[in-house]
This record gives C-alpha cells, sequence and structure tokens, in this order.
C-alpha cells in the first residue's frame, strides 16, 4: 500500500480507546445463562477460566477452581481477558480502504476484491508473491489451516507465523539436542526437584501462574538459580542471582559446565549410555573456566562455581529458559549450552528431573507443529524430507508437484518483500509494526506493497497499513484446541456468537480459498472437521495428534502429545526411556561463546535489552485497550541503573532520547538499582513512535532465524524534557499511550 | 477451625491480578478494595500486597458513631451498611492499615468484606482465588500454615494501639508481632527519601481516601 498520512483520524475511529467494564456495566443483578469453562486467551500457561454468559454476551470470569494447571489461578491480563470481546474498538464488519480512508464494505465485495488483487499479482508475478503470516494465538486448527492455505489454497513457498520471534531458537535447539521440539517435563514435575535453573525468564511477570508450581517447590524446600542481567521479581527471590551480561550464556553455561566436570557431578554412565558428543564438549568446556566465564559474563566466578555446585549436587533439578537466552543472534547455542548441563547430569526423563522451555503465546507448541512454519507440514513434519511430503500430500490429495518447497522466516520475508520479490501479504494474528525489529524497515515493507490484507478483530498498528481489513473473531467466539507450554493439549470453548458481522477466523480464510477456485481442498464445516483432518496429517510425525479428541482432553483436563492411538492417554514426561534421534541418544553440542553481533563503543556505549511487563501482552493489540491495565502501564520507559544516570545526569522520571545504528524513540527513565550498570531496558508492547523495536537489531541467528531483540548497543541522549511520565500525569479518556505517540 | 486469609509479602510478584479480580465481585461493582504498592522501585521489584485484616476489634467500627459497621459471627468485618453511613469518613481516616475508602458517588463506605457473597457459598474471595503465587491464601490454619516455611502473625503494634487480626501476616522472622514504631515512619527520617515515579504514582491512587 502506500504511506498512511492519517494516523490520527484511523485512531480516532478505531482505536485503541479505553474501555473497562462489562459492555453494560457493572451489575450485581445478572442472570446468568452458562458458564463455559474454557482458557485464557494470552500466555501458554493457558489457565483454565470460565466465562458467564448473559444473552449472548460475555459479562465476566469465574475462576476455573477444577482444572489442575492454575486451580482458579489468573493472571491481572486474565481477569480482564473477557471485556475485549464487546469492546467498543470490535472491527464489525469488513473495512476497503479508498483513497487512504477505511471504508464500510460488504463481505462479497471484500472477499472478491482480496481474491481479484491475489490473483492478478499471482498471475503477473507467480505463486510466490504472495505472502502469508500468521500466529500461534490461534487455535491449532486454525494453524493447521493457515499452512494449508498457503500451500493448498495459494500456492506460495512464503508461509511464516509470529512463533519466529518466540519460540524457534529453544525448538531448533531442542531438535538437535533430542530429535523432538517439546518440553521434556510436565509442570507437576517441578515442585518436586530440588533445584531450579531459570534462565532468561522473568516469569513472574510473563507466565505469571507458573509461579505457582515455583512456589510448590520453595515450601518443599527448594531452591532457586536465576540468570538475568536484571533483578526482575522472578530473580529478587532467586537463591543465587546471575546477573550476566546480555547475551552471555553459552560462556556462563560452560563455565557451569567446566565445575561440574572439575568436582564430578556429572553422571558417566548416563553420558555414556544416553548420550553422543561428550567429549567434544568436554573438551570446550575446559576452556572456560569460572574465571574465563566471569570474564566475559560480569558474574563472579565464585557465583558460577556455586551455582555449578548447587546445581550439580541436587538429587533432582528442572532448567527451565525462555526469550532472554534464545531472542539472540546466537540463541540457538545458548539454549544448546544450558541443555549440556541437563545431559551432562543425566537430570532428565524422571520425575522431578528435567527440562523445559518456556513458551511465549497461548498456542506458540501447537501453532509451531502443524505447517505453518516456513519449513514444517503437520506433525512437526519437514517440507524438505520427500516422505514426508508425500505423507501430507496424501491426506490433502495434492498432487505432490503442487506443494511448494520451503520458504523463509519472517524478517527474511520482509526483507523480499522490500526487494519486491514479494508484493501481496495477507495477516492473521500478529502486529509487524510492534513485533518486528528494526520497525522503520518494516513500515518501509508494508508501504510498498501493492496488495495488504489483514485479518484481525482489531485494529492493529500493522492492519493501519492494510487495504482490507476483514473483521475476525475472539478467542471466545470460537472452538479449538490449543497446546500449553508443557505440551498439554486444551480445549477452547465458544462462549458467545462475534458480534455484528464479525466472522470465525477459519470461514474466512476458508471462504478466500474456495474464491480461488481451490474448494476441492477446503471442504470442512466447522473447526471439529479441521482437527480431524488434522490427526491424521499429523499421524505418525513427531507431534502425532492423531489419538487426542475433543472428548478426551475435557475427560482427562487435557491430553499430552504425542498420542498415537485412540486408546492412548498420552506422554507428560518425554525421554524417559529414548530420546527422539533414530539411535535413542540425545546429543551434547560444544558450542562456543560469540558476542552479540552489536556490542557497545564509543559512540553506543550501552546495551539494550528489550522485554514485557506483566500488564501487557505481546504486541498490546488486545491489551493496551484496556482500561486497568493500561492505567498500571500505559506507556514504555527505561531503566537505567543509577550509577549510569549520574553518569548522564539524568532524573528519574525525566523523558530522554534513546538511539541506536537504527532509529531513536523518547522514553521516561526509571531510575533503579535492580539492572546492570552496563545495561538499559524498554519494554516493547506498543508502535509507532513508542517501539523499542525502532532501536533493535534485525540480526538472525543463522539456525533458528529468531531476531537479537535482547541486545543491541545504544545511547542515551538528554533532551531537556519537561514532559512527565504518563503515570505522573494520570489523565483519564483515550488510551494515552496513543495520545502521546501522535502528538 | 474457620477459613481466613494468609498474606505473604515475600511471594507477592506485584501482578495486581487481585486488584483486577476484587471489581468482579458481585457486590462490589466494578471497585477493588484492595492495594498493590512497591516498597521502592527505585532499590528493588518487591510489591506488597493490603487488604483489610478483619481486626478483632476493628478501629473503623469503633470509630464509627452510627454503628453501620458490623462483624460477621466469623469475624469478617464489612463494608458500612448503606443506610446508617453517615458520610463523617471517620473509618477512612481511623483505620491503621488505610484500608476503607469513601465512594463519592454512593456516598458510602467500602472495603474488603472478603467477598462475603461469595466465602458465604464456600467459594475462595476473587483475590485469593486469583493470585498466582499464593501470596494471598484463603483457607483454614491447619490446611495452609504447615505447608509455609513462613510464621503466621496476626498482632500488629501501632504506637500505643495494638491490633489482632483475623488475617495473618506471614513472615520469614520470629516476631510475635509486627511493630510498626521503629522502623522510620513515627521516628527518625524527617525528610523523606526522593521516591520513583512509579512510587509516587501508586502511593497518590491507592491511598486516595476516595474512590
Amino acid at each position: 500500500m502506500s504511506k498512511v498520512t492519517n494516523v490520527e483520524k484511523i485512531i480516532e475511529e478505531f482505536g485503541p480507546h479505553l474501555h473497562d467494564s462489562p459492555y453494560d456495566g457493572w451489575r450485581a443483578d445478572r442472570v446468568i445463562d452458562r458458564i463455559v469453562p474454557t482458557h485464557c486467551p494470552y500466555c501458554a500457561v493457558q489457565c483454565g477460566m470460565n466465562l458467564l454468559v448473559e444473552n449472548n454476551h460475555v459479562v465476566g470470569f469465574e475462576p476455573r477452581y477444577d482444572f489442575p494447571v492454575n486451580e482458579g489461578r489468573l493472571c491481572p491480563k486474565g481477569v480482564t481477558a473477557y471485556l475485549q470481546v464487546h469492546h467498543p474498538d470490535r472491527l464489525l464488519h469488513p473495512l476497503i480502504k479508498r483513497n487512504g480512508t477505511f471504508q464500510r464494505a460488504s463481505w462479497d465485495e471484500a472477499l472478491d476484491l482480496v481474491v481479484a488483487k491475489l490473483k492478478e499479482l499471482q498471475s503477473k508475478y507467480g505463486k510466490d508473491s504472495i505472502g502469508v503470516y500468521s500466529g500461534s494465538s490461534l487455535t491449532t486448527e486454525k494453524t493447521y489451516l493457515m499452512g494449508k492455505f498457503a500451500r493448498a489454497g495459494l500456492g506460495t513457498r512464503y508461509v511464516d507465523y509470529n512463533g519466529r520471534l518466540c519460540m524457534v531458537s529453544a525448538a531448533s535447539a531442542n531438535n538437535k539436542a533430542f530429535g523432538i521440539d517439546r518440553a521434556a517435563n510436565p509442570w507437576s514435575d517441578i515442585p518436586l526437584a530440588e533445584v531450579l535453573l531459570i534462565a532468561g525468564s522473568n516469569c513472574a511477570e510473563t507466565f505469571p501462574v507458573l509461579n505457582k508450581f515455583l512456589w510448590q517447590q520453595r515450601d518443599n524446600g527448594g531452591s532457586w538459580i536465576i540468570v538475568d542481567p536484571r533483578q526482575t521479581p522472578t530473580a529478587r527471590q532467586g537463591d543465587l542471582h546471575l546477573q550476566l551480561k546480555p547475551g552471555t550464556d553459552v560462556a556462563l553455561a560452560n563455565g557451569m559446565l567446566h565445575v561440574l566436570i572439575e568436582e564430578k557431578l556429572i553422571d558417566e554412565s548416563f553420558i555414556a549410555t544416553r548420550t553422543n558428543g561428550w567429549e567434544e564438549t568436554k573438551a570446550l568446556a575446559a576452556r572456560y573456566s569460572p574465571q574465563v566465564a566471569a570474564e566475559i559474563t560480569g558474574v563472579p566466578a565464585e557465583k558460577i562455581a556455586r551455582a555449578a555446585q548447587v546445581y550439580g549436587r541436587a538429587k533432582t533439578s528442572m532448567v527451565l529458559h525462555a526469550r532472554g537466552i534464545e531472542h539472540h543472534s546466537h540463541g540457538v547455542n545458548n539454549v544448546l549450552s544450558y541443555i549440556n548441563l541437563v545431559l551432562a547430569t543425566g537430570s532428565i526423563g524422571k520425575p522431578g528431573r528435567g527440562y523445559g522451555t518456556i513458551t511465549g503465546q497461548g498456542n506458540g507448541q501447537g501453532g509451531r507443529e502443524h505447517g505453518q512454519k516456513a519449513d514444517q507440514l503437520p506433525g512437526q513434519r519437514s517440507i524438505t524430507n520427500p516422505e514426508h511430503r508425500k505423507h501430507v500430500c496424501d491426506v490433502w490429495g495434492l498432487p505432490e508437484g503442487e506443494l511448494p518447497q520451503a520458504g523463509v522466516s519472517v524478517v527474511e520475508m520482509f526483507g523480499k518483500m522490500r526487494e519486491g520479490e514479494i508484493r501481496g501479504l495477507l495477516s492473521i494474528c500478529n502486529n509487524v509494526m510492534v513485533s518486528l525489529p528494526d520497525t522503520n524497515e518494516v513500515r518501509r515493507a508494508l508501504e510498498g506493497l501493492e496488495f495488504y490484507v489483514c485479518i484481525d478483530f482489531f485494529m492493529s498498528e500493522s492492519s493501519r497499513y492494510a487495504d482490507v481489513v476483514l473483521p475476525g473473531s475472539t478467542w471466545s467466539e470460537d472452538e479449538g484446541v490449543t497446546a500449553n507450554s508443557e505440551g498439554r493439549v486444551v480445549k477452547i470453548n465458544k462462549a458467545a456468537d462475534p458480534p455484528g458481522e464479525a466472522r470465525a477466523d477459519w470461514w474466512i480464510i476458508q471462504e478466500i480459498a474456495r474464491r480461488m477456485g481451490r474448494e476441492k481442498y477446503f471442504q470442512f464445516d466447522g473447526p471439529r472437521a479441521i482437527f480431524d483432518e488434522m490427526r491424521v496429517a499429523s499421524r505418525g510425525g513427531n507431534a502425532d495428534y492423531y489419538g487426542i479428541t475433543w472428548e478426551k482432553i475435557e475427560k482427562q483436563n487435557g491430553v499430552f502429545w504425542p498420542c498415537p492411538t485412540e486408546d492412548h492417554p498420552g506422554t507428560p514426561r518425554l525421554f524417559e526411556e529414548r530420546f527422539y534421534h533414530a539411535d535413542g541418544k540425545a546429543k551434547f553440542h560444544a558450542v562456543e561463546f560469540e558476542p552479540p553481533q552489536e556490542t557497545p563503543d564509543e559512540e553506543f556505549p550501552l546495551i539494550l535489552t528489550s522485554g514485557r511487563v506483566v500488564y501487557q501482552y505481546l504486541s498490546g493489540n488486545q491489551t493496551r485497550r484496556i482500561g486497568f491495565l493500561v492505567e498500571q502501564c500505559p506507556e514504555p520507559y527505561v531503566e537505567i541503573h543509577p550509577e549510569t544516570a549520574m553518569k548522564l545526569k539524568v532524573n528519574d522520571g525525566e523523558r530522554v532520547k534513546v538511539a541506536s545504528r537504527r532509529g531513536e524513540g523518547v522514553f521516561p527513565v526509571l531510575v533503579v538499582k535492580t539492572i546492570r550498570p552496563d545495561t538499559i531496558f524498554i519494554p516493547y508492547h506498543w508502535g509507532e513512535e513508542l517501539a523499542v523495536n525502532q532501536l533493535t537489531n534485525p540480526v538472525l541467528d543463522p539456525i533458528s532465524k529468531i531476531p537479537e531483540f535482547k541486545a543491541c548497543a545504544a545511547r542515551i541522549e538528554k533532551i531537556h524534557s519537561r514532559q512527565l511520565p504518563i503515570l505522573a500525569e494520570r489523565r483519564k479518556g483515550a488510551s494515552r499511550s496513543e495520545v502521546v505517540s501522535h502528538r | 477451625m474457620e477459613e481466613t486469609m494468609f498474606i505473604d509479602p515475600q511471594r507477592c510478584i506485584g501482578c495486581r491480578a487481585c486488584v483486577a479480580a476484587c471489581r468482579e465481585c458481585g457486590t462490589h461493582k466494578g471497585y477493588s478494595m484492595i492495594y498493590v504498592d512497591y516498597l521502592d522501585r527505585s532499590e528493588t521489584t518487591a510489591t506488597m500486597p493490603t487488604v483489610c485484616m478483619h481486626c478483632v476489634e476493628p478501629t473503623c467500627a469503633l470509630v464509627c458513631p452510627a454503628d453501620a459497621i458490623k462483624t460477621t459471627d466469623d469475624g469478617v468485618v464489612l463494608s458500612a451498611l448503606k443506610p446508617r453511613c453517615l458520610d463523617c469518613r471517620n473509618c477512612v481516616n481511623a483505620c491503621p492499615f488505610g484500608v476503607p475508602k469513601y465512594n463519592t458517588e454512593m456516598h458510602l463506605q467500602m472495603k474488603c468484606d472478603m467477598c462475603f457473597d461469595r466465602s458465604s457459598e464456600g467459594l475462595k474471595p476473587m483475590c485469593a482465588s486469583v493470585c498466582p503465587t499464593s501470596a494471598i491464601a484463603f483457607g483454614r490454619y491447619e490446611d495452609i500454615v504447615p505447608t509455609r516455611r513462613t510464621k503466621p502473625v496476626k498482632a500488629h503494634v501501632f504506637g500505643n494501639q495494638r491490633v489482632e487480626t483475623k488475617v495473618y501476616l506471614m513472615l520469614p522472622s520470629d516476631a510475635d508481632e509486627v511493630a510498626v514504631d521503629g522502623c522510620g515512619v513515627f521516628e527518625g527520617r524527617t525528610v523523606a527519601e526522593p521516591e520513583s515515579w512509579i512510587d509516587l504514582q501508586v502511593e497518590e491512587t491507592d491511598k486516595s481516601n476516595e474512590f
């Protein structure tokens, strides 16, 4: 499309506006028609919750005490999640942009335009001129449909999903080390571990309800080793906090491995019988004494040694990690270096002994299993493997020659848009103007597209750039499954119909495919039909869902995949007997430390790292509209250590310019002793002028293609601003993040 | 033994799920009567939840000229009775914990009633239901205390006033009571240290005496 010149007008019409009560106000005299047991739409704890329905409207929630993962618990996002359903910003009918303004259109009009444009571009520039970019907050049925839609519906190779910004480093490393991509243990194992090693995860804010298990472990007498550059609410309670320099995890883990070997805290028989690649890894670790590791990481050598001793001496232990170690140009290596610790101690595959990745999005796990990833087919199959291709083509009835080859990751897809290889984009369940690194380049890519169609239930910062916006459904308006972070497949249930003319996402996607003339492959009458085909498509793959049924999920409070047959109960704990490589063994990887691509220098002397706050979810398209959440955190800020603030002569609350080689932004300073003096932190949930991603480095991990959100070089400039932080101003009304952003 | 609340600030992650959930209890009408404060964000990420402590001899009720604040047989101190509340705000000013607020729109004092309409039906209060870490827990003493490594304390000393509460504070120390004297609130520190703007914001909104 072209440039967006009327952002203020779009915001006026479509928000974000603040809304903070049920659609008809707070009432004590409700007559609830239905209580619908379902799960939270946000993170991958996938907490159970009950939605209260009155007159086909979702009017509240009630704790779902009987769901074993959370037993009623929710974070503030979960508590207020229902407020998005009848939010005044909801998109209620299709929109077509004419002369730069969004205008109401009928479904036929909008869909016909989409199909005409996609056909026109494909006939002019080839099938691959259309990109499809999906997400992992969708149900697994929808993610399966998106992969099939791109490949069998449009015939394009360019499909990817937003887990690329989230789980791919962990997924790649898991596949390399274990031969499968799933957390190894159910969370019920956490309280049984004497020691937890948690790296790069502020799970108190990003995965709040996981802390239930963490505190159960501590009540049992357990201890925590936390690896994080910041004293997060998680790290604050750590028995040992290793406050490393961002991006130096490989050195830290190799240093710990060095100590484990020196002090004979390794499990020789496990290494000999169940692993490969030990000798090389052992030889490499010999070079990473705690002193060497201390030099690189900035963590005192004694602390590294102490952490290794505590971890190595524990009878039971678990390693958990998240984006802090994964969002790096060496994200896969970071993960592999921690997995080495797990394998060296043989602490895996038993109750209280294991390993887990802490997923991001609600369906971060399920969304990367069934074929919306650039290189992947359903069941965690590979699109480059001829047998895998044949299996999926047989299920779909698609001639093998018509199945495209592997595509590229989303950041690379946006490169291809700027280069003109991709001319059209269909996106659902993402918000690239907030979530991709280097926002200015992302904007350029969107502006250069010949056609952009966006499916969403709110007008996101990205859909402002679209030619057609199709109103989709929230999680409470459709049904299907998700897989939480422990690999437990759970069922999302429908509470009420989509409002206005909004439609279920699967219907929209299928309708486009049908109008493209591909109805042969898209004969689904609902999510259950999609699920049933997906079960067959996943059959025999690593992520085997064949034996999972919606009924079994309800009966068992979730089913852990793999579940190959209908009488199979599912697999809560992996690797009890064998790993998933052909020889049944796990692999060590000797990984050498390499610094982040950008390190501080004279011009940009600080390390900028980005992350999340507990009140906002991902790109904020849902949460930045909910009054309560915005009240708690209306805008991003920059955390600076008092020593650094003193040197820069900046005060707490003062707005400063933060700049990197790619862009700059203005943020209020929060002076805190909880961060390293060489590091600054900005939360990422906002778009346009408030996006920290204006500054972040789009360099990718060579294997997982994840961008380096967690470390780039930056500087702070004083601008002598007198404007206070919004929290200090506390004005009521429109979403203040937006007011400031477009002043 | 009857059920009560156990507050463990150590476990608090500052997420304010309790604050959001309090609004959802049927009789609370969208108002939240629980507060979460940063202790000092410039120093630490530590936070502290404050609920009504449900005093055995509630100061709020003692100072009420209209006898509008009633205690149930189980020791739950309720919000002011609408027909009796005189708008005088004695209770708001007198509570040593700073809990009750005055609702200017409804001309009524409101405070945590332990979700009386829920707990009277055997359901947990909203805050204790949602709290991710059980920093706020609701249950029987004999079910909760043995599972914790912290000590339940129910006596608070504010200067010359000793207050006994139905709600327990879970502390890591051996103290039998919480003495507010001597921690700098009443003595010493005449000039307050400058606080982070995030702390100030919370002070302003949470500690305002009105909705």
